[in-house]
Parts: C-alpha cells; structure tokens; sequence
C-alpha cells in the first residue's frame, strides 16, 4: 500500500501528504522510542541534562547559570534551528550554537562534532521541544541560504549521479535494499539509530547518505551541510518534533 | 559514570506481578572488530546483570558480546513486600553501576 502511494508522486511531495521516519518504522521500534525507559537516546538526554546544569570553562558558568532551567528556556528552541547568527552571518545549527556558547560565554574549549558530550547536550536542549510544530524563519537573511540547500537536495551528485529527492521525495515507501526509504524529515534529531547503536546528529546522517551515492560527504559543520539542514527542517515545517527520536 | 534508566511501579499490591524495566549506557564492544588501522578493539561488555529485592537474589542475567549497545532488561517478579529493589550491572574493563528503586506494597 504505501509503496503504491509512494510511487505515484514525482516532484515535492504535498504539505498533508508528509510523514515523519517514525510512521515507517515498525511497530516494535516505534514502541521504543514511544517509551521513555526503553528509549536508548533517553541516556544522553540523561547525561545532557547533568552538562546543563555543570560549571566549566575559565568563566566557571553552567548553561543553567544563564539559561536557568531548560524545561522552560529551551521549550521550542531547537524546532527553529538552524537559525541565522548575526555574527557568524548565516545560520548556525543547533550543534554550533552550543559550541558558540561554551567558546565565548563559558570560555571552555568547543565539543567536537559527534563526542558524547555535545550530542548529550544537543539531545537534551532538543528534547524540550519534543511534540512542539517546527518553526524555521525565512527572510531576506535566510532565504539565500535556504535557497543553496533546496539546490543541494535536487542537485544530482555523486558516482551514482543521484539527487536526494529521487529517492526521498519521489520514492518514499519503496525499499533501498531492506530498507524503506523514508521521506527525510529532521524530525527526531540528534536520533538513536539502531544502526549505528549510539546517538547521531543530522550532519552524521547527511553524510551517510552521500557515501551512500559515492559523492565525497562534507566536514562536520560545512556551510553546504547547515543550507541542507535548513531546506530539510523549512521542508518538515509544521511537523512534530520527536527528539530523542529511534531509527532503525 | 554509567547512566541508566530504571521503571518500577511506585505501589503494587502484595502477590501481584511487577514488570520491571532497566536500560544501561554502554558501547558493548564486542572484541572482534578492528579499528581502520586493523588494530583490535578490546572486548568491553558487561557481563552479569543481577537484581536484588530486600536483599533477595530475583533475577540474574549473563551478557555476551552478541548483545546491542545499551542493553536493554525487561523482567518481573512477584510483589512481596515494600522495600529496594537494588540494580548491579558488572563488566570489563572493571566496570560496575549500581541503582536502587524502592516500591511500596500495600
């Protein structure tokens, strides 16, 4: 049935005919990201929540010292990320901002790209936002870099010479190998892939996925990854975030 | 450091049956994999999950390296009586983690 319905569209797919990753998942993985104590990505929301409140750096601040509690700052947060920066002058995902703050408020050395610690962190401040519509603001400052990422996701690249949307917005549903392609939605990020058995961030995603068409994947933190990330997330615009989110 | 997640029922009454949930942070590692310069990664998994109720010995499990990351026991046991139920996860590399949840029979 839904590899029927998925093969009938070519082109964007339609705002109500969207679906998030967890609507493909078996019943068996979306049990276990349905439940808090079965959920593995839950751990780094566990250890994300000891970070916040924890003094580091030379400024000897935690992110609660200016942040307070993060059930109530960082209610909504992470569903308008990316988000532009003013200083950096373009959008910084959710990872960076993090990073953005320990370097220059906390004064503490930035977390490497996918270190236990920053996906903990990242989880945790995305985890207040869990249910809540995403939000992505386009204007004129962001709308040329949205504009990069939606040309990165019809541009065909790679040994195999294919775009991201042949397989997420024209084949959804179908099977790549055993796997079902889902329509690529950012909407449980960072994600405990069963996979991978550990946490992941979206760029680790990315990156798989242009292994995956044999094109050379981009450093973690590439500008061409966050236009990406943001022409996927203005993409899922209005769905639900899930984070921490299971995949398989 | 070990980060867990423990479920048990806050109340029960006395002879039912309780379902008890626990998930454990760790990479599992199971021994037989090489790093990209071929080097092997040592074996690093829990070995013995074991669960005492007041004391008692309730259930007892043995990890091998087949066994994902986080793993992730679901068991039950028999309400007897309030009390803690203490939670002792021992592995490689000395590694150990301890949790209690204490439940209230009525």
């Amino acid at each position: 049935m839904v590899a029927l319905a998925g093969a009938s569209f070519a082109g964007e797919i339609p705002l109500a005919e969207r679906r998030s990753g967890y609507e493909l998942m078996s019943r068996e993985t979306r049990a276990m990201q349905d439940d808090d104590t079965a959920n593995p990505g839950m751990l780094a929301v566990l250890e994300g929540g000891g970070l916040w409140a924890r003094k580091t750096g030379a400024a000897g601040r935690a992110c609660a010292d200016c942040h307070g509690d993060a059930r109530a700052g960082m209610k909504g947060v992470a569903a308008r990320y990316p988000a532009y920066d003013a200083a950096r002058k373009r959008p910084v995902s959710l990872e960076q901002r993090i990073n953005g703050c320990r370097t220059d408020r906390q004064q503490a050395p930035a977390l490497a790209y996918e270190s236990r610690e920053l996906l903990a962190l990242t989880a945790y401040v995305a985890r207040q936002s869990r249910g809540l519509p995403i939000d992505i603001t386009v204007d004129a400052r962001t709308q040329p870099f949205l504009d990069s990422g939606r040309a990165a996701f019809y541009r065909r690249q790679g040994q195999l010479n294919l775009a991201c949307s042949q397989c997420h917005d024209d084949h959804w549903g179908r099977k790549l190998a055993g796997n079902v392609i889902p329509q690529a939605h950012p909407t449980g990020y960072p994600v405990y892939r069963l996979e991978w058995q550990s946490l992941g961030s979206l760029e680790r995603r990315l990156r798989n996925c242009l292994v995956g068409i044999r094109a050379e994947p981009y450093e973690y933190g590439a500008p061409e990854l966050i236009d990406l990330e943001l022409f996927l997330m203005w993409r899922a615009r209005g769905m639900a975030i899930e984070t921490p989110g299971v995949r398989p | 450091m070990a980060n867990a997640l423990i479920n048990v029922p806050d109340r029960a009454r006395r002879g039912e049956i309780i379902e008890i949930k626990t998930l454990i942070s760790h990479p599992m590692e199971t021994g037989y994999r090489r790093s990209q310069l071929g080097a092997r990664i040592p074996r690093d998994i829990i070995r013995l999950f074991v669960c005492t109720y007041n004391g008692t010995e309730v259930f007892r499990a043995e990890l091998y390296p087949a066994i994902a990351a986080n793993p992730f026991v679901v068991f039950s046991t028999v309400a007897t009586e309030s009390g803690t139920l203490a939670f002792q996860w021992t592995g490689d590399n000395g590694f150990s983690a301890t949790e209690t949840a204490t439940i209230t029979v009525d």
